[in-house]
């Protein structure tokens, strides 16, 4: 059954059937720790990490598992992924643990490795649900990040702080200090902000469909235009 | 809609004869954006600007969110309010008549979470400090920060902040808070209500929205009293004329797009304001609570009006 390409699973991750910004999967994550971009990244490198290993071993016990207790196993293979993120979490950047809480054990219910698992990698080889997994990871976090950087800029005018949450001590120095502004929208990094912010991506994405769309249609017209003049 | 706008004027005199030109200022800068924004936001869409501007709806939003934001405040504020009550208030959801949200309260509730500081400062009234004139007042809107203003707590901000005192103590203790509601405060209260009542009297909107909100809080008020203890929710009379009550009950929860449609429905969402607002001025932390009491309710409107749709008569129930 492993018919789609690697182009397709790219496009359809990262664009077309981006998790976070078409199938609106996942959104209490995407809009409860995107106020900033340490805590968008570090989340979603956790979510791509279990989408991977999830789908890759849902993918490989496929064949053995009876169809009515799947989603038992589903939800068992995902927990055990989420524990080791966890664990591995708390051992090498505890302080970002410690801040993203409750939300790293929430994993396990996020709907879109749910998703993946049972619409996708239970019925396709372990290289197409291995690929799926990171690509469908890869354009959540995308929205992830892009959430937090826009939030973060508008409600503290700064990108970048505390990176040293993730990547070590080197990192502190990497705040930028983009705006100066001395009262900053403080509404981006609350939840009201999350969701307007949230609602204009989708908005941005649909409308470029749209143009794109209409490109598109408007060169096709063109061709036929031209092909008929030439008859 | 030009009548919502005439009957603001008295309101906004006793505003300004109080503390001065700021909101006067505010209104006219915030117009202003307003309509520019308008015009290029139908452009953009494909509609008609001249007809969306002409029917004035655009100029109450507009008003009815300058003559709630503080005097004097700084241009930016305004802009940051107006940008957010006509594009993510109005346009977002197609323009007039599709909002689900008043959005003059969405502006307000936007600028008072991301501004407290700012929202919270309003003007001292006059014979308690000098009332700043009309050049000082444009210093204060396009270069903020350069001259201090003149700002002090409102009566609601110190019935909140008390912590010792009687009720009828704390309304003893301060000059502003002489009069039912506090200086300027009581007067602009009955200046907005002498305004919505001749938009009742002309027949602009019902009755039964404003009486109920009005009612609900007076009773919540009354429940809360508490004898007038330090812990007092303060006196019902307090509540009905400080702050922005009598402007929310005859200008904002009127509002014919957001509100409830039947005349039952408008009692109940009147009532629930009323009571909404007495408990986030009690225990919430923001200086007035109608802006966030409007917009729950907005939110509950579709409910509301499906339990409480009129029957067509001679129908039995569940005809159709």
């Amino acid at each position: 059954m492993n018919n789609a390409s690697l182009y397709q699973l790219t496009l359809d991750g990262l664009w077309k059937n981006n998790p976070a910004l078409v199938q609106l999967l996942g959104l209490c994550p995407l809009l409860a720790v995107t106020d900033s971009t340490v805590k968008a990244l570090g989340l979603s490198g956790a979510t791509l990490f279990v989408l991977v290993v999830s789908n890759t071993s849902v993918s490989l016990i496929r064949t053995v598992v009876a169809d009515n207790i799947r989603l038992t196993v589903f939800i068992m293979i995902i927990a055990a992924a989420v524990t080791v993120t966890d664990l591995l979490m708390q051992a090498y950047s505890y302080e970002l643990y410690q801040i993203l809480g409750i939300f790293l054990p929430l994993i396990t219910t996020n709907g879109i490795i749910v998703g993946r698992a049972d619409s996708f990698a239970c019925k396709n080889s372990i290289s197409a649900a291995l690929s799926d997994g990171f690509f469908m990871g890869l354009g959540f976090s995308a929205v992830m990040v892009l959430m937090g950087t826009i939030r973060e800029l508008l409600g503290t005018g700064a990108l970048f702080a505390d990176m040293q949450l993730l990547f070590g001590e080197g990192a502190e120095s990497w705040r930028w200090e983009l705006l100066h502004i001395d009262y900053p929208l403080l509404a981006a990094v609350s939840p009201p902000g999350a969701f307007l912010v949230a609602g204009c991506l989708i908005a941005l994405k649909n409308q470029i469909d749209t143009c794109v769309e209409r490109r598109a249609q408007g060169s096709a017209e063109a061709a036929g235009a031209v092909r008929s003049e030439h008859r | 809609m030009q009548e919502v706008l005439l009957a603001t004027i008295p309101g906004v005199l006793v505003l300004t004869f109080y503390f001065g030109p700021g909101t006067l200022v505010n209104i006219i800068f915030g117009g202003t954006i307003a309509v520019a924004c308008e015009y290029s936001v139908t452009k953009c869409r494909g509609r008609n600007p001249a007809a969306a501007i002409s029917d004035l709806s655009i100029l109450v939003t507009s008003t009815l969110l300058c003559i709630a934001l503080p005097p004097y405040a700084p241009w930016w504020l305004i802009l940051i309010g107006v940008l957010t009550a006509v594009l993510l208030g109005k346009h977002v959801f197609g323009g007039l008549g599709h909002n689900p949200f008043n959005p003059a309260m969405v502006g307000y509730a936007m600028l008072l979470i991301s501004f407290p500081v700012q929202m919270s400062a309003w003007a001292s009234p006059r014979g308690l400090a000098e009332v700043p004139g009309l050049v000082s007042a444009l210093r204060h809107l396009f270069a903020p920060g350069t001259i201090d203003a003149v700002t002090a707590a409102t009566p609601l901000d110190l019935l909140r902040q008390n912590t010792g005192l009687l009720f009828e103590d704390l309304m003893n203790s301060r000059p502003e808070l002489r009069g039912w509601g506090g200086i300027g405060w009581l007067q602009a209260n009955v200046a907005f209500l002498v305004g919505g009542m001749w938009l009742l009297h002309r027949k602009v909107f019902s009755w039964h929205a404003p009486v109920s909100m009005l009612a609900a809080l007076g009773v919540c008020a009354l429940i809360g009293y508490d004898g007038g203890s330090s812990e007092s929710g303060g006196s019902a009379l307090f509540h009905l004329f400080s702050g922005a009550t009598m402007f929310a009950a005859f200008f904002i929860i009127t509002d014919p797009v957001s509100s409830a449609v039947s005349n039952r429905g408008r009692l109940i969402f009147g009532a629930l304001i009323g009571a909404l607002v007495y408990l986030i001025r009690v225990l919430g932390d923001y200086p007035d609570a109608v802006a966030f009491a409007v917009l729950i309710l907005n939110f509950c409107v579709p409910f509301i009006d499906r339990h409480t749709q009129p029957k067509v008569f001679n129908m039995r129930n569940g005809a159709q």
